[in-house]
C-alpha cells in the first residue's frame, strides 16, 4: 500500500517535471532562436537543421544595426520618455494618493469615484478625441504628447492609495503633533514607507511606456522622434529580408526590459498578485 | 443655559474656519498635479468622444451634427461587422485557452519543486518582453516555407511543405496563430494571479478533504475550484476586456509595411484607428469607439454583479 502510494507520488512528480520542462522549453526557444539568429548571416538564419551556436558568429550584425537605422536615437527617445513618465507618475500619484487616504476634504469621494470609474474605460475608446485635442494644442509629433498621455493615470493613484490605506493614521497624527506639515509627512514618512508600492508602480509604468505601441504610432510619425517599438517595426518592414539584423535589433530592444525586470521582478510579481487578490 | 451650550459648538467651528480652509487648500494642492493632468488629458477627451460620435467631421471642415447617422451606418457596415466578428472569435479562443494553461501552470508551480522561481520568471517574461521583437521571431519561426516549425512538421509527417498550414499568412490559420501567440505571451501574467489565489487557500481545507478520503481530482474539484472562484472571475473579466482592446498583436503578426490588415484579421481597434487616422472620418471612428466602450462597460457591470455574488 505504502509502496504503491510512493510509486504514484514518484509518477506524478515525474509528470509534473516533464510538463514544466516542456513548457519552459516552449517559452525559451523563441528567445534562443532570436539570440542565435542575431549572430548569423541572412542565408544561414533559416538553414535546416539549424545550428544553435553559429560556427562563425557574425558580431558585425550588432555593429551594423546602429548605422543602418537610428537605433541609438530610438533607444534614447524611449529611455527619455520612460524615465520622465515614470518620475511624473510616481510623484503625482503618490501625492494625490496621500490626500485621498489621509486627508479630509470636500468632494473626496466624488473625485476618487471619478478616478476609479475611468480605470474601466479603455483608452482606445477616447484615443481619437485625445489626438484631436493634442493636435490643436500643437503637440502632434512631440514627445510631450506621449508624456502627457501617460503620466497621469488613474491606475497609479489607485495603486498608491491602496497601499497608504494600510499605513496607520496614528503615524500621521503623531507626526502632525510633532509639528510636521502635511508635505513633510508625505516626504519623510509616507514615501520611505511605500517603497514596495513605488517599486511596483515604477516597473509597471516603465515597462508599459517602454513597450507602448499604439500611442507612439499615432503621435510620432517623424523618424527622429520614434521610440524603439515603432522604430523597430519600421526597420522590419523596410529591410524584411535582413533576418540577422532584424534579430540583432530585437535583442537590443529587449535588453533594457530584461534588466529592469530581473532587478525588480519581486515587486512586479507582488503587484500582479495584489491586483488579483483585490478582485 | 441650554442656549449657551448650543451656541458654544457653533462658535468653535467659526474660529476654526480659516484652519478648515487651509486644510482644504493643502489637500487640494496634493490632488492638483495629478488631477489637472488627468482631467485635461483623460476626462475631457472621454466627454468629447460622446459628442464626436454624433457629428460628421474630417478635422478641417466645420463639424456637422448628424444625430444617430453614424450608428445606423455602423449597422450596415459589413467591414466593421467583420472586425467585430473577428474580435469576438479571437476573444473566444484566447480566454478559455489562457485560463486553462495559466491555472495548470499555477497548480504545477504551487508544488514543492526545484527551480520554482526560475520557472516563474521564464513563464512570466514574455509578458514584459517587447511585442515587436517577439512577434518578429514568431513570424520567422512560423514562416511557411523557411521556418523551423514547418520544416520539423514536414520531417515528422512527410507532408510536402507547400501543403502545410501557412500560419500567419494563411487566412484559415491566421486566427489560430494569433491566439496561440497571445496565450504564449500573456499566460504568465494570469499564472501569477492564480498562484496568489492558490496560496490564499487555507491548507486545512485540503487536510480535511484528505481525511475524508478525497482523491486528488476530488480535492481539485471540491476545494481548489470553489476557493478560486473569485480569482477565476477576475481573470476572466480582465482577459475578455484585454481581448476586446487588441490591436498591436495583430499589426505585428499580420501587417506589412503599410500597416493594413485584411478581412480575416481586422479587429475593432484597427477599424477605429484606420477610420480616424487614415480616412479622417473622426465622427464615424468615435461611433465605433462608443461600441467598444459599451461592450467593455457591459463586461464591467457583469463583473461588479459577480464580485458581489462571490464577495470577499
Amino acid at each position: 500500500m505504502v509502496g504503491s502510494n510512493k510509486g504514484i507520488r514518484m509518477g506524478t512528480m515525474v509528470l509534473v517535471y516533464a510538463l514544466l520542462l516542456a513548457t519552459v522549453f516552449c517559452m525559451l526557444v523563441p528567445y534562443l532562436w532570436m539570440l542565435s539568429s542575431s549572430l548569423k548571416l541572412n542565408k544561414d538564419v533559416f538553414s535546416f537543421p539549424m545550428q544553435w551556436i553559429p560556427a562563425h558568429p557574425r558580431w558585425e550584425n550588432f555593429v551594423d544595426i546602429w548605422t543602418k537605422i537610428p537605433l541609438g536615437r530610438f533607444i534614447f527617445n524611449t529611455a527619455k520618455l520612460s524615465v520622465i513618465v515614470t518620475i511624473l507618475q510616481l510623484l503625482t500619484s503618490s501625492f494625490a494618493a496621500y490626500a485621498f487616504s489621509k486627508l479630509h476634504f470636500k468632494g473626496k469621494n466624488v473625485l476618487f469615484l471619478g478616478y476609479i470609474a475611468t480605470i474601466a474605460i479603455p483608452w482606445q475608446a477616447y484615443m481619437v478625441p485625445q489626438f484631436i485635442m493634442m493636435r490643436s494644442l500643437g503637440l502632434n509629433n512631440t514627445h510631450m504628447a506621449i508624456i502627457l498621455l501617460q503620466a497621469f493615470s488613474a491606475f497609479g493613484v489607485f495603486l498608491m492609495r491602496q497601499f497608504y490605506q494600510g499605513v496607520p493614521d496614528e503615524l500621521c497624527e503623531a507626526a502632525r503633533i510633532d509639528g510636521l506639515s502635511e508635505y513633510g509627512i508625505w516626504a519623510r514618512i509616507m514615501l520611505p514607507l511605500s517603497k514596495p508600492a513605488l517599486s511596483t508602480l515604477t516597473i509597471f509604468t516603465f515597462v508599459s511606456t517602454w513597450n507602448d505601441f499604439l500611442g507612439p504610432m499615432i503621435y510620432l510619425t517623424k523618424t527622429d522622434l520614434k521610440t524603439i517599438q515603432i522604430g523597430l517595426r519600421m526597420f522590419i518592414s523596410q529591410y524584411s529580408a535582413e533576418y540577422g539584423l532584424i534579430m540583432a535589433a530585437s535583442v537590443v530592444s529587449i535588453i533594457p526590459v530584461v534588466i529592469v525586470f530581473l532587478a525588480l521582478q519581486k515587486y512586479f510579481v507582488q503587484g500582479v498578485a495584489a491586483s488579483g487578490i483585490k478582485g | 443655559m441650554q442656549n449657551e451650550t448650543v451656541l458654544q459648538p457653533k462658535k468653535a467651528p467659526k474660529s476654526l474656519l480659516s484652519k478648515g480652509v487651509r486644510d482644504h487648500l493643502v489637500a487640494y494642492s496634493f490632488i492638483a498635479p495629478n488631477f489637472i493632468g488627468f482631467a485635461i488629458f483623460t476626462l475631457v477627451p472621454m466627454f468629447f468622444a460622446f459628442v464626436l460620435a454624433f457629428v460628421k467631421w474630417d478635422g478641417s471642415n466645420p463639424m456637422e451634427f448628424i444625430g444617430f447617422d453614424n450608428f445606423t451606418r455602423l449597422m450596415r457596415d459589413t467591414t466593421f461587422h467583420k472586425a467585430l466578428w473577428n474580435t469576438i472569435v479571437y476573444t473566444i479562443g484566447v480566454v478559455p485557452f489562457t485560463m486553462a494553461v495559466a491555472l495548470a501552470l499555477a497548480i504545477l508551480l504551487n508544488q514543492r519543486i526545484i527551480a520554482r522561481n526560475f520557472m516563474r520568471t521564464v513563464f512570466f517574461f514574455p509578458y514584459v518582453a517587447s511585442l515587436v521583437a517577439v512577434a518578429a521571431v514568431w513570424n520567422f519561426i512560423f514562416s511557411p516555407t523557411m521556418g523551423p516549425v514547418n520544416n520539423i512538421l514536414h520531417l515528422i509527417s512527410g507532408v510536402p511543405i507547400e501543403d502545410l498550414p501557412r500560419w500567419a499568412a494563411d487566412k484559415h490559420w491566421a486566427m489560430f496563430t494569433v491566439i496561440l501567440f497571445t496565450v504564449w505571451k500573456n499566460m504568465g501574467y494570469y499564472m501569477v494571479i492564480y498562484l496568489a489565489g492558490l496560496q490564499g487557500i487555507n491548507p486545512e481545507l485540503y487536510e480535511a478533504a484528505e481525511l475524508d478520503g478525497a482523491n486528488a481530482w476530488r480535492r481539485f474539484r471540491n476545494v481548489t475550484v470553489p476557493q478560486l472562484a473569485p480569482t477565476t472571475f477576475f481573470v476572466l473579466m480582465i482577459l475578455v476586456i484585454n481581448s476586446f482592446k487588441v490591436y498591436d498583436i495583430f499589426i505585428n503578426l499580420f501587417a506589412g509595411a503599410d500597416n493594413q490588415l485584411n478581412d480575416s484579421t481586422r479587429v475593432m481597434v484597427y477599424q477605429i484607428y484606420n477610420t480616424a487616422f487614415r480616412s479622417l472620418d473622426y465622427g464615424y471612428a468615435s461611433a465605433m469607439a462608443i461600441v467598444l466602450f459599451l461592450l467593455v462597460l457591459g463586461i464591467t457591470i457583469v463583473q461588479f454583479r459577480g464580485e458581489k455574488k462571490y464577495g470577499q
